[in-house]
């Protein structure tokens, strides 16, 4: 049995009084890709950012690659590397050139002048046309896939997506999903928090369905499409895919 | 081919600017009328509104308001590093940078809760008074310090401001990508923030650009003081009102300027 990538235990996270998560267990192994559904407010995006430490977690374990990240006072500062996460509003920087987003953490974290990797990577996502031209001078497609190399250019062993596709008009989603297609393909490990049923369904290695800050249920795909056993899981499914 | 509406809208615009022609016309007509009405017209027209005196004095009066440029040239960069410096201390959040982070409080409290004369008077008056070596006691030095101090804590509020204005999201996806406090400041906050505040800080420009004026109470011989020696001399005030006519032909384009940038702003952010 190799080690997880990515191991939570008893993850808890509350806002104010709000606790949001309650105890979450949850292991990814390499390579594997896991997608998080469930309805709006059910913990799925503070459960990714938990898993980079971009929200301190109150109690349990975060291990990635067995360290304990959860720590109060660990420097995440080196994790960062290790652990990419792409946002649902792109949270590009809007003075630079798409080229100068994807550039800077290499440059500034890893003092590396990347331009043929990165050239490659616009290359790679159909952007190559697209490198010198600013954020609001690109689709939401565009933006967003230009966060992902951006994220992609440090060289993550793990990538999380926090509703990548939910920001974009219909038509763009598409191309969106290509990309994490192609990374699937990497035998990148990936989490996922989505709303794209039916890409889940065709690519994840398993599912959890979140409710109320608990993975209600959790398995293959097929299993929890055909035959889902809680009744919330059943509910939640009726109303997206009618 | 006018639709019905461009028809409309046509006419009632030819209404409209005929109602601000006419109301404008009245107006000027009763100052023109009215003003001259006055007792004491003629001894304001004669003072005031001296051509020949304006004719005379213009010329010296603009020679020495380069002086006044020059003041605002050397103010301007050290106003924005010491503004610089100030937003960026009070935003600091280590625990061992505490004291910078209260200095920069105090400052701003300190010079901003200072009318601007009064710190040229203290300063320009005060700091020579120690007997310094020339040229540390020039006033122009220690009148642009006065300056400098009062503005650059303006400028630090317009900053912070600028720097608070940044999404928080915008900080997020840079510490994620595994950048440094210090570099996500530098790199992805300060960019923002300063684009975002160059308005507000032309309308810092223009008011600095006026207050270069507080320092004739000190000592410079700049447009202010020099149309004072040409009150005195030449017993009339117009010196005063053409130096008035040179400050406006800077300050109008100036602040026009600014708030075009300030309207152009607004609209891109809706």
């Amino acid at each position: 049995m190799p080690e997880p990538r990515l191991a939570l235990r008893g993850v808890k996270k509350s806002f104010g009084d709000v606790e949001v998560l309650h105890g979450i267990d949850l292991a990814v192994n390499p390579g594997e890709m896991v997608c998080l559904i469930g309805a709006s407010g059910s913990g799925k995006s503070t459960l990714l950012r938990c898993m980079n430490g971009l929200e301190p977690v109150d109690d349990g374990e975060v291990r990635l690659d067995g360290v304990d990240i959860a720590e109060p006072g660990f420097d995440l500062a080196p994790i960062r590397q290790k652990i990419g996460i792409v946002f649902q509003s792109f949270n590009l920087f809007p003075h630079m050139t798409a080229y100068d987003n994807v550039a800077l953490a290499p440059r500034r974290v890893l003092a590396e002048d990347a331009r043929t990797r990165i050239e490659a990577l616009f290359e790679r996502f159909g952007l190559a046309a697209h490198m010198g031209k600013y954020p609001d001078q690109l689709s939401g497609g565009q933006q967003q896939r230009v966060a992902v190399i951006r994220a992609l250019a440090m060289r993550p062993q793990t990538m999380l997506f926090d509703e990548i596709t939910s920001a974009l008009d219909p038509e763009l989603v598409d191309e969106v999903l290509d990309v994490l297609r192609s990374l699937r393909d990497d035998g990148m490990t990936m989490v996922l928090a989505t709303h794209e049923m039916g890409f889940a369904r065709e690519l994840a290695d398993r599912i959890c369905f979140m409710d109320k800050g608990v993975i209600a249920e959790e398995g293959a795909p097929d299993l929890i499409f055909s035959t889902p056993q809680r009744e919330r899981t059943k509910q939640f499914l009726a109303s997206v895919l009618r | 081919m006018t639709t019905r509406r461009a028809a409309y809208e046509a006419r009632q615009r030819r209404r409209a600017n005929l109602l601000a022609g006419g109301s404008t016309a009245v107006v000027l007509i009763l100052l023109i009328v009215l003003v001259p009405l006055a007792p004491g017209w003629e001894g304001v027209q004669a003072s005031f509104f001296n051509a020949e005196i304006f004719a005379r004095t213009f010329p010296d009066l603009l020679s020495a308001f380069l002086i006044n440029i020059a003041i605002f040239a050397w103010s301007v960069p050290l106003i924005a590093a010491l503004g610089l410096a100030i937003a960026l201390a009070r935003g600091a959040r280590a625990p061992v940078l505490f004291p910078l982070r209260i200095f920069g409080a105090i400052y701003v409290d300190l010079f901003r809760g200072i009318p601007v004369v009064l710190l040229v008077y203290l300063v320009g008056f005060g700091i020579p008074g120690l007997g310094l070596p020339r040229p540390w006691n020039s006033p122009y030095i220690w009148g642009t310090v006065a300056l400098v101090l009062t503005y650059s804590a303006y400028v630090a509020e317009v900053l912070r401001s600028g720097i608070e204005s940044i999404h928080e999201s915008q900080r997020n996806a840079a510490v994620c990508l595994g950048l440094s406090e210090r570099d996500t400041m530098r790199y992805v906050v300060l960019p923002q923030a300063i684009r975002r505040v160059v308005p507000a800080n032309m309308n810092m420009l223009v008011a600095l650009q006026k207050d270069v004026a507080l320092l004739s109470f000190i000592g410079p011989v700049e447009i202010l003081r020099q149309a004072g020696i040409f009150k005195s001399l030449l017993a009339n005030f117009t010196p005063y009102v053409a130096a008035a006519v040179i400050f406006l032909c800077v300050t109008v384009p100036a602040t026009r300027y600014a708030d075009y940038l300030m309207n152009r702003d607004r609209n891109a952010r809706t």
